[in-house]
């Protein structure tokens, strides 16, 4: 559905895009994640035709993104940081507008309307400008706008940056039923858990590249970082434990095993059960689950060094 | 639905979403009705004696007040350059605008709506302005066809300063950058015959005063609505029209479809 080869893009000197080839199936959950100044924004403006690469194809829906660039805006619905609400109108009216947009007629376009909004809960708000709206109320009317066109493709570009847990997760909610129904959507985030929770397949962006694909698995498996740390009483504690749980990294001066997890309770709790029941004291657990950090080191050699401009890029978006 | 019944059809829509901004956030309107209503009243009552003096009276259809009104009509549609710039800028600096760009709609769409929100807006402030003149003792002719023909130019020259500020608005960026832009364009009003005739002035201001575009725009009105000569003008005022209406017409098409990103590697905010 989402189909590029050799993509670049530079703005000046800078180098955005370093020939991305990228394949995302129709009605899955693709996820490029990478931290700001990876060129996830740029991907998406690239792909949705905002702006023109430098080099390389892609094509969206069935069309070339640089020959067909109308037949692709027609397929396609974007939400995030570049895009926006007008914040004059109301919510329905911004609605509406879209529905005008698309050539709706009047009656279609209300239905269309009251459908998206009691859909994205805001149906209270339908009357209010979007500067009294909370910051999940804007990203949903902004995703609902994107959608009254019924696309068949849509690009989310962070689309939870900003939002407090809640939000984040009725968003994610709203993303799973997007998909379910149907639409290819791209999403990018700079939260591990986010592209975990909601992709088929995760890309990883770093300056430009892209230096790891596969499933969520596939790629938590070549992450070291999510483990249970365990620290027995004595030598003979972790020799038992060695035996029963397999070799993990261990320090005999420490007493501490280290036991790879997916961070959920419940593999916290089998491998307890497992210990207790072999009648083996821990001293101790740490659960380590992976974080963005640790997938770039692993991955790239490299810490994230761009999270100290995160706040600024966030009132952006918010704006 | 063939592209040119799109174009309107999506005209149309982007001009409701102007009126309605218009509505809704009418500082922009207001005060383009108030400042040339105080230049109005300034010009008519504190320097009119001295300056209607200068001028001999007669011979510029009647008195200071019939010289001084057709130039605020024009002025007043030159202080619609600068609002037209800062709606546009604010407009482009909103982010929506990037979500037009991705949508399957005409592209001309976007400023076409902005030019005819325009120019109702400053039709209906001139109709206004209009009002407060006659008020003030503006005694124009009755004859329909100069009317006609008078509001036709007034249209025309809308339609140029429009554009302009259209173009203003996108070159300059940010509001102050775009009001700079439109306020430096609209000195061309004071170096015009506005307030005094040419007559008055040192050598070659007086030939920039006689050719740049306000003054034909200006002598062409007052000769429709007054009965003084029209000359050259009406002439020199609809090429102007044109001209002005050209540049900033394919101006703003030219930077609007042009990777703006491209220079700025921050999102449109």
């Amino acid at each position: 559905m989402i189909e590029t080869r050799g993509l670049r893009k530079s703005f000046g000197d800078h180098v955005v895009l370093d020939g991305i080839d990228m394949d995302v199936a129709e009605g899955t959950i693709f996820a490029l994640l990478g931290p700001n100044g990876a060129g996830k924004t740029t991907m998406v403006q690239v792909l949705s035709t905002l702006i023109d690469a430098d080099g390389g194809e892609a094509r969206v829906a069935g069309h070339d993104v640089f020959k067909e660039p109308d037949a692709v805006r027609a397929a396609i619905g974007v939400t995030g940081q570049f895009s926006a609400v007008d914040n004059i109108l109301t919510g329905e009216e911004n609605l509406l507008l879209m529905a005008d947009l698309h050539h709706l007629s009047r009656r279609a376009g209300r239905k269309r309307a009251a459908e998206l909004l009691e859909r994205f809960e805001l149906s209270d708000a339908a009357r209010k400008t979007p500067t009294t709206y909370s910051g999940g109320m804007r990203r949903r009317l902004d995703l609902a706008m994107g959608l009254v066109g019924a696309p068949r493709v849509i690009f989310l570009d962070e689309p939870t940056t900003g939002l407090d847990p809640r939000s984040r997760r009725t968003m994610w909610q709203i993303i799973r039923d997007l998909v379910a129904g149907g639409v290819t959507i791209l999403l990018t985030t700079q939260y591990l858990d986010e592209a975990d929770q909601l992709a088929n397949r995760i890309a990883l962006l770093d300056r430009g590249k892209l230096v790891a694909e596969g499933t969520p698995d596939e790629l938590k498996r070549r992450i070291p970082g999510g483990h249970i740390s365990l620290r027995f009483a004595d030598a003979s504690g972790l020799e038992a434990a060695t035996r029963i749980l397999g070799e993990g990294p261990r320090d005999d001066n420490e007493l501490t095993l280290q036991v790879p997890t997916d961070g959920s309770v419940r593999a916290l709790k089998e491998t307890l059960d497992r210990l207790e029941r072999a009648a083996i004291a821990v001293d101790d657990v740490a659960v380590h689950t992976a974080d963005l950090d640790d997938v770039f080191f692993a991955l790239t050699g490299h810490h994230d060094t761009h999270n100290n401009t995160h706040l600024n890029t966030q009132e952006g978006a918010v704006r | 639905m063939s592209s040119l019944s799109s174009t309107v059809q999506d005209s149309v829509t982007m001009l409701r979403r102007d009126v309605k901004h218009s509505i809704r956030f009418p500082m922009m309107t207001i005060s383009g009705l108030a400042v040339p209503i105080i230049m109005l009243a300034l010009f008519n009552y504190v320097f009119g004696g001295a300056l209607g003096a200068v001028l001999g009276g007669v011979a510029h259809g009647g008195s200071y007040t019939n010289y001084l009104a057709p130039a605020i009509l024009v002025i007043t549609v030159g202080s619609g350059c600068a609002s037209t710039a800062i709606s546009v800028v604010m407009d482009m600096n909103a982010g929506i605008i990037a979500r037009f760009r991705t949508m399957a709609i005409s592209r001309a769409s976007v400023l076409n709506g902005q030019v005819l929100g325009s120019l109702i807006r400053t039709m209906l402030t001139i109709g206004l302005v209009l009002g407060v003149a006659l008020l003030m003792g503006f005694r124009p002719t009755t004859d329909p066809v100069a009317w006609l023909a008078a509001l036709g130019l007034i249209a025309l020259f809308t339609l140029a300063i429009t554009w302009m500020g259209v173009m203003f608005g996108l070159v300059g960026k940010s509001p102050a950058g775009a009001n700079s832009l439109a306020q430096l364009f609209l000195l061309l009003a004071f170096t015009s015959t506005a307030f005094v005739s040419t007559a008055s002035m040192a050598g070659w201001v007086r030939y920039f005063a006689q050719y740049q575009p306000f003054t034909p725009v200006m002598e062409t009105l007052r000769g429709l609505l007054l009965g003084t000569p029209i000359g050259n003008n009406a002439m020199l005022a609809v090429a102007w029209c044109l001209g002005l209406t050209l540049v900033g017409y394919l101006g703003a098409r030219a930077i609007y479809n042009r990777n703006t990103i491209a220079s700025n590697p921050t999102p449109l905010l």
